[in-house]
């Protein structure tokens, strides 16, 4: 029983992860109607630019954050800029963005190996000291606990953004409809440029917790939560906020919750993509989704 | 002579993969030519090749059959999944075989008669270059030839209004499930013949990065005229040992070149390297379609 | 009668876009179908053609009930639409239209395609002559090989019945065919559907313009509020009061 309750806890900690992963994730979509695939590589650079400023740049990890988050924000200007920006006119938007965010992920995929290597890397052992504390069976690490709570900041803070600040509001009308926001007098490329920005920048966070939950980084650390990530915003129908955050901890139940039933790991991903299929085919618009999305 | 067996010996290998990868690019250009965005080619020519090399290695089947075998195979999983999945469009759709895709990939992984994650040893070594190059004239020729019959403008009309088109009296869900099986039978068939190449397969050869590479074959050569998808599976498997030749080092570099050339075509020539050639071969009425963008 | 609607109703939502609808048409007949801004017009077409289906009523094409055919069977049956908002192949030539237009007509099979079988070539060669011939038909003969993307407006619309004609259809829906467009475009667009009147074509045509109606209509059905107001000749349905206040209250909206 206590393996299973801790099982259970594991799984909201690695999903809080996946939470914030999928809520830039699917706030992009949201607003541009396109599937943003180098998302993970910037995953992937924000966790490894955090790692070198540690390791390399002798930074506290209190500072090291923020830094390698904002650059991730900046990597989603660029991205805007280079692969999705020119492509907006076109008809076929929604293919080309797909294929051009393909590009600039190899891109970057290709940035990591060669700024940071192939190898596997860690933060530094005295990074972040770590309690752990005890009842009966089951363990919780002080890590685990700021790791969710990051998370759980940041995603109340987005929400909290998009409902009650200007640009936030702003944000949510280009999502709904974008001429219409720019009738309304909304700078709508400086509102889809920003979205990046924030999408990106929670994307380097994420992967800045990813790597110091499994304490463990590589270059490729992004393809296997791209796929995880997919699976919860589809889940959590795309574009939805909530739906992400929801679905990125039901994801991570249903990943450790199959470990623990099934007692190996090899089925793992099996029951999520299985799940994923059926979602799709049942309730195209996922469980929390907008109606408009399902024609896409 | 000499020179000319010299250079298969040391090229022979890379001709082959050419040869299979322009196999896997058509048959995801069959499905494209429809306009449905597949990331499932992977996985239909994973069931094929693991189908024909369990009959051979396992059962003594003789080859011909068993890649009959595997192709047929292949397409019947093509229609189980086609028939729900097509209901979706765009991105959707693409997840959707995405997730398909992965489910056969852990299914493959943790069967025994499969081999499991160390793959399917031993599986005799029978296709030969003339075999693929044969297959791959032939499949070229149909589909060249499958452009111009009734199914081939059915599949334009749908990839261009699948409104329109069914009001000129297409039936756009057989149409397009047809065009998935058709992709599907032509996968499993290159998947059986890359099966019986080197002796061994592995899940890892039919995962999520080689369905993008396939649909990157396919952007970058062009998706509209056949001889887009070959040009593009023929240049970009070729491109590290076009590039090793000029010195380029391993790794990083090389990855950089293929995303960026992925991002330059998708931004500059949306109909692929092809379209060069189009444009030469069919004067100047035609060229101005690609030039001009559409209105709304 | 080629086309009968019986009381056909369409909801959206609780809302009546269409309430009882009934029309017929007459084999050869050209019947003008008006009415103000959001009075079902076009709801009435997508339903006619199997876009959507009808909630409840009615539809005989030519002695049996098609109202819950798909799009696809209804074209099958002789029936051809033009879109509103023009759907167009973009990425085609006009002529590649046309064939696309021809799929009912012409088979064109793979296998003596493969095979290079002279017969294929000869059959291409007829379908391809047709196809002209269609283009020719709405005067776009000389825009055969340009893509139809790079058309004016009117060119569009025209090239878009020239589809709609490639199959041969026994019934022609044209939904708002001179829409937006300017007086020569019209014209033209007038006297195509004339000419075609004149051979026979039978043809629904939806149209705001209520003059451009009148000229060509033996028979006008009125819709307003989702609901036929009145149907009879021109001259009936102009003095119409009804019709007369429809309008009139529609145009002050305009204004």
């Amino acid at each position: 029983m206590d393996l299973l309750a801790q099982q259970l806890i594991n799984g909201l900690f690695i999903g809080s992860v996946y939470g914030l992963f999928a809520v830039g994730y699917t706030l992009v979509f949201g607003v541009l109607d396109i599937l943003n695939l180098a998302h993970a590589a910037v995953f992937t650079l924000g966790g490894l630019l955090a790692v070198w400023l540690v390791e390399a740049a002798g930074l506290s990890l209190w500072l090291a954050f923020p830094v390698s988050v904002f650059c991730c924000g900046l990597l989603g200007l660029l991205l805007d800029r280079v692969a999705f920006a020119p492509l907006r006119q076109r008809a076929d938007s929604n293919f080309s963005g797909l294929i051009s965010s393909i590009a600039m992920a190899i891109i970057f995929e290709s940035a990591a190996l060669g700024l940071f290597g192939a190898r596997t890397v860690r933060f530094p052992a005295h990074t972040i000291s770590v309690h752990i504390w005890r009842w009966g069976g089951i363990s919780i690490t002080s890590l685990q606990v700021e790791i969710v709570a990051v998370a759980i900041l940041l995603m109340v803070a987005l929400t909290q953004f998009l409902n009650r600040a200007r640009v936030g509001k702003a944000i949510r009308a280009v999502a709904e409809n974008d001429r219409t926001a720019r009738l309304l007098g909304i700078h709508v490329d400086g509102i889809i440029a920003f979205t990046f920005f924030i999408s990106s920048a929670l994307g380097g966070a994420a992967g800045i917790l990813f790597g110091l939950y499994f304490d463990s980084l590589s270059p490729d650390m992004g393809r296997s939560i791209e796929l995880k990530g997919l699976a919860v915003i589809i889940l959590g129908g795309m574009g939805s906020i909530p739906g992400a955050i929801l679905g990125g901890l039901a994801f991570g139940l249903s990943e450790v919750l199959t470990v623990a039933l099934t007692g190996t790991s090899n089925l793992r991903d099996a029951v999520a993509f299985t799940v994923l299929f059926t979602v799709l085919i049942l309730r195209p618009a996922g469980l929390l989704g907008r109606k408009k999305m399902r024609e896409a | 002579m000499e020179a000319l067996s010299q250079f298969f010996a040391v090229y022979g290998s890379l001709f082959n993969f050419i040869g299979i990868n322009a196999l896997l690019a058509l048959s995801l250009y069959l499905t494209l030519a429809a306009g449905q965005l597949s990331l499932g080619s992977a996985a239909f020519a994973g069931i094929g090749g693991y189908t024909a090399g369990i009959l051979t290695m396992k059962l003594m089947v003789p080859f011909p059959l068993a890649v009959a075998a595997g192709s047929v195979l292949a397409g019947a999983v093509g229609l189980v999944i086609g028939l729900p999945v097509l209901r979706l469009r765009g991105v959707f759709l693409a997840i959707a075989t995405l997730s398909f895709g992965e489910v056969v990939r852990i299914v493959v992984l943790n069967l025994d008669i499969t081999g499991g994650a160390q793959g399917l040893v031993g599986i005799p070594a029978i296709t030969t270059t003339s075999g693929i190059y044969l297959s791959l004239a032939v499949a070229a020729y149909a589909i060249a030839r499958l452009r111009y019959s009734r199914i081939g403008w059915c599949f334009e009309s749908i990839r261009e209004d699948e409104t329109a088109a069914a009001a000129l009296g297409i039936n756009t869900t057989y149409y397009k499930t047809l065009s998935f099986v058709l992709g599907a039978v032509l996968a499993g068939f290159a998947g059986a013949l890359y099966a019986h190449l080197n002796y061994i397969i592995t899940p890892r050869e039919f995962g999520f990065s080689v369905a993008v590479d396939l649909l990157i074959y396919n952007i970058v050569g062009g998706i509209r005229v056949w001889y887009g998808p070959v040009l593009g599976a023929a240049l970009l498997t070729a491109l590290p040992e076009i590039l090793r030749g000029t010195g380029v080092a391993a790794g990083p570099v090389r990855m950089a070149i293929n995303g960026l050339i992925l991002l330059l075509v998708i931004l500059f020539l949306p109909n692929g390297l092809a379209s060069i050639f189009m444009r030469i071969g069919k004067g100047r009425a035609k060229a101005a379609a690609h030039a001009i963008p559409e209105e709304v | 009668m080629l086309l009968q609607v019986n009381d056909v109703t369409r909801t959206f939502g609780g809302v009546k876009a269409l309430d009882g609808v009934c029309l017929s048409i007459a084999k050869g007949e050209v019947h003008g179908l008006i009415g103000p801004n959001g009075a079902g017009k076009t709801t009435l077409i997508n339903v006619l053609s199997g876009v959507m289906p009808a909630t409840s009523g009615e539809v005989v094409l030519d002695g049996s009930p098609v109202q819950t055919l798909p799009a696809y069977k209804l074209a099958a049956r002789g029936l051809a639409r033009t879109f509103q908002n023009i759907r167009l192949f973009p990425a085609m030539t006009c002529l590649e239209n046309v064939i696309a237009g021809q799929y009912l007509v012409a088979p064109r099979p793979f296998f003596p395609r493969f095979f290079c079988l002279p017969m294929a070539w000869r059959q291409e060669k007829e379908h391809r002559s047709q196809a002209m011939d269609c283009l020719a038909r709405v005067g776009l003969a000389s825009r055969a090989d340009f893509p139809a993307g790079a058309l004016s407006y009117g060119e569009r619309r025209r090239l878009e019945i020239a589809r709609a004609l490639a199959s041969r259809p026994r019934l022609l829906l044209l939904d708002e065919p001179v829409a937006g467009m300017r007086q020569k475009g019209v014209q033209q667009v007038g006297g195509l559907i004339r000419s075609l009147a004149a051979e026979g074509m039978t043809i629904l045509l939806i149209e705001h313009n209520m003059s451009f109606v009148m000229e060509l209509c033996a028979t006008i059905t009125v819709l307003n509020f989702g609901r036929t107001l009145t149907t009879g000749n021109p001259d009936a349905v102009s003095r119409h009061p009804e019709v007369i206040e429809a309008y009139l209250g529609a145009s002050e909206d305009h204004a």
